[in-house]
């Protein structure tokens, strides 16, 4: 047994509004930069949808993740070793900027610059890749609550699983948010496909990074990647990822994303697993045993034998008991309501998800039946087979009972719990048909509705002895010693590197006050007004008064 | 003269090359990169990308054997002079074609494709201007100087090559390049011009061949102490306990 401890998120989607809050300000703090216009290392897709990039989940197209040989091996769905190296001087499966979009921005300055006309000026878009006027045709989000579905969401590769029982029929149909990040895997395909060794996982923490100086920018990990969670800044040439805000995190602080998720429907928390099971689990034959298999290789942090390797291992005695109250440990194995997505890619997925009861819910409700009745809603789970089927492809490879146990849980917490609120008698026989006692329903309740901040983000920070070199922390250089020096004299970005929050902050005030749109004599920023936050007017935004000319 | 074209120039050419390397690693690790513009344009890229770079592996390999290799050695091997040169120019001829036309196709490419272009640094159109001529001349000298035999017939193997494993070996003789035709002269001249600029283009790419992922464990763990995080290394500012 060999003891390894993994940040890991569940995301409990019944929550989810659909609000874009985790991606906007996950895009400020991180990809705000030229090169990162078309990145969103947090993105909310509506499904059924096509997601971002367009279909990344048909795994027959872009061969991302791993795939069993015959003889029950791993090897990557892009092909081994060899084959990697032959196709590095063009990637065949590598996404355009099509699948992603094309970023762009609005020439706002004709607005009032424009001379006396009939008829009103209007801000052109203008592509952030070529400079040019461009006709906007998909973004990450065009299918945005189900925008245009009845165009593209035939097309959705989930969907065409189960599409000869659907017709995607606008009031048949049901919908809900899937926010996603990295995964952060056990198992990691992008790393596994990186030529230069450049993607590692932290050993500490398990957060799968990109050393970018080790980066040669092969864009293998793009491809490798089955979730599409790896980008390529098209002006630096390197692999950027989310990081699991690791600067946040080692001291404690939840990631960006889900601070600032409006419906609080984060959880960050501690698993220890056994890093020896991991390779034997991802093997596993039946696509739908994975999902199992995985639970197997979480360790029960409760348990001395598991303490004691822990400690063994070199694992802190506050992170173990960061383990034991880890909501994440209590969503995917206490009660058994998160599932992971998408296991049957093999990588062993560290975000996981409950799946929304609330599509279900609005059926009934629809009806103009009582909603919250365990009869009506295990009646609906039970009737209601395509958007469960639909789940089911998305987080348990197809197999239907693993959704179906939790959907009725959820179920049997809201009935039970209206009972209590309505100051009726709680009916016992309700926990009982899920296999649960009154009291595990209630700690469920406790923690998916009323859990407070530290109780949804138990993360304990990296320690105070090693603070010297963290990034957040660092005492060692203060932010005016950095951008000097001659910058950028090989293309964008080359020079002496600047810590990731001092290079954010030095990109946006560039970019804020650039004077082009997307010109490529000046390299680091450009103007782009979607992120100008109003305050000052940077030069060359207005036309010049009297005084200054 | 020659001494200048065939020795001194060479030499500093080198030793801009090596420096150049170890400078541009210490102080441009991020900036060290293929600069793959694929994200833009794939359609070319994919002819030419890899007509171009296989052409070129082409190309290196047999530039090492024709220069590195004695001609006493093949000829104690067996290889006559002429089974040699067919073989040689059989198989430069054909890595040459490739490299040539994946290099014009990509070259167009960079030109016509406004993203691609917006996206070319002008150390990349110096660099580029440098490979084409290399290229050009390198082909010029196997179907003007090998094939047609314009100017006479001329053994690399006992002029160009001499020279240059002589110059490796620091005992350089300019007198066997100054009796070169003046396509060899040339090739190599601006062969080691390219070399002095080589550091500080995206050719450094070149050094980034990754042959180690054929043999390294599939995932790779990195304590976060050893990763010097993020982007800045712990600074000495006093001795470190225990």
């Amino acid at each position: 047994m060999k003891v390894m401890a993994q940040m890991a998120m569940v995301m409990n989607l019944d929550k989810c509004i659909g609000c874009h809050t985790c991606s906007v300000t996950c895009k400020q703090a991180w990809t705000n930069r030229s090169g990162t216009e078309y990145i969103w290392f947090n993105n909310v897709e509506t499904r059924p949808g096509l997601g971002y990039p367009r279909t990344y989940e048909d795994q027959e197209k872009w061969k991302g993740g791993w795939e069993l040989t015959k003889s029950g091996r791993m090897k990557l769905k892009a092909g081994g070793r060899l084959k990697n190296l032959m196709t590095i001087f063009s990637n065949p499966i590598l996404p355009s900027i099509g699948e992603y979009y094309e970023p762009w921005t609005y020439d706002y300055s004709t607005l009032t610059d424009a001379p006396a006309q009939e008829h009103t000026p209007v801000a052109r878009p203008k592509s952030l890749i070529s400079g040019k006027n461009m006709k906007i045709e998909w973004s990450a989000n065009w299918d945005d609550d189900l925008g245009g579905s009845t165009e593209t969401a035939h097309r959705d590769p989930m969907l065409k699983k189960i599409a000869d029982k659907v017709k995607f029929e606008f009031e048949q149909t049901f919908m809900f948010y899937l926010p996603r990040i990295c995964e952060h895997c056990l198992n990691p395909s992008c790393a596994a496909s990186c030529p230069s060794g450049a993607i590692y996982k932290r050993e500490e923490d398990g957060i799968v990074l990109v050393d970018q100086d080790k980066c040669r920018g092969w864009r293998k990990c793009v491809s490798g990647c089955p979730y599409k969670k790896i980008y390529f800044n098209h002006r630096t040439g390197k692999a950027e990822k989310c990081t699991f805000c690791f600067p946040r995190i080692e001291v404690g602080l939840p990631t960006v994303c889900a601070e600032t998720c409006v419906g609080r429907l984060r959880y960050i928390g501690l698993m220890l697993y056994d890093a020896d099971k991991v390779l034997a689990a991802a093997s596993t034959t039946d696509d739908q045993g994975l999902y199992e298999a995985q639970r197997d290789v979480f360790l029960d942090p409760f348990d001395p034998e598991v303490m004691r390797a822990a400690e063994y291992a070199g694992i802190a005695r506050d992170w173990i008991d960061a383990a034991q109250r880890s909501p994440i440990y209590a969503l995917i194995n206490t009660f058994k309501v998160a599932l992971p997505l998408h296991p049957e890619y093999r990588t062993m997925p560290m975000v996981w998800y409950i799946p929304p009861l609330s599509p279900v819910v609005d059926v009934v409700a629809e009806t103009g039946e009582d909603a919250e009745d365990k009869g009506n809603l295990f009646a609906a789970i039970d009737a209601l087979r395509i958007p469960i089927e639909y789940l089911a492809e998305l987080f348990t490879a197809g197999e239907v009972e693993p959704v179906d146990a939790v959907l009725k849980k959820l179920a049997a917490m809201r009935c039970y719990m209206r009972d209590i609120n309505m100051g009726r008698d709680p009916d016992p026989s309700i926990p009982a048909a899920v296999g649960m006692s009154e009291e595990e329903l209630y700690d469920m309740y406790r923690l998916l509705a009323i859990a407070k901040y530290d109780e949804r983000y138990v993360i304990p920070a990296a320690h105070a002895e090693q603070a010297h070199s963290l990034e957040e922390l660092s005492t060692e250089c203060s932010v005016s010693e950095y951008g000097g020096g001659q910058q950028d004299l090989f293309g964008e970005g080359s020079g002496i590197p600047t810590p990731i929050a001092v290079e954010n902050f030095q990109m946006l005030q560039d970019r804020q006050t650039s004077d082009s749109l997307a010109g490529p004599s000046h390299t680091k920023g450009r103007v782009n007004l979607l992120n100008w936050d109003g305050k000052g007017s940077p030069p060359g935004m207005f036309p010049p008064t009297g005084s200054d000319s | 003269m020659n001494e200048f074209l065939f020795v001194i120039l060479p030499y500093l050419c080198l030793t801009t090359f090596v420096v150049g390397h170890l400078w541009r690693y210490r102080y441009d690790k991020f900036g060290w990169t293929t600069r793959s513009s694929q994200l833009y344009e794939n359609r070319l890229l994919r002819i030419g990308s890899p007509l171009f770079h296989f052409g070129m592996l082409g190309v290196v390999g047999g530039h090492i054997i024709g220069l590195l290799v004695p001609q006493s050695w093949t000829d104690w091997a067996g290889v006559s002079e002429h089974a040699y040169h067919v073989v040689a120019v059989t198989g430069g001829l054909l890595a040459g074609v490739m490299a040539v036309v994946g290099m014009a196709i990509l070259m167009y490419r960079r030109r016509t494709v406004g993203p691609v272009f917006s996206a070319t640094t002008r150390m990349d159109k110096v660099m580029y201007a440098f490979l084409a001529v290399v290229i050009v001349l390198g082909m010029w000298n196997t179907i003007a100087g090998s094939i047609m035999t314009i100017g006479g017939e001329y053994n690399y193997r006992e002029g160009v090559s001499v020279w240059y494993r002589s110059f490796l070996a620091f005992h350089p003789d300019a007198s066997l390049m100054a009796d070169a035709p003046l396509g060899f002269q040339l090739h190599a001249l601006v062969a080691f011009g390219l070399f002095a600029l080589w550091p500080f283009t995206r050719l450094v790419h070149v050094f980034s061949a990754p042959v180690g992922y054929l043999t390294r464990p599939y995932i790779v763990y990195r304590s976060r102490d050893d990763a010097q995080l993020g982007s800045h290394r712990p600074r000495r500012g006093w001795d470190r306990v225990g």
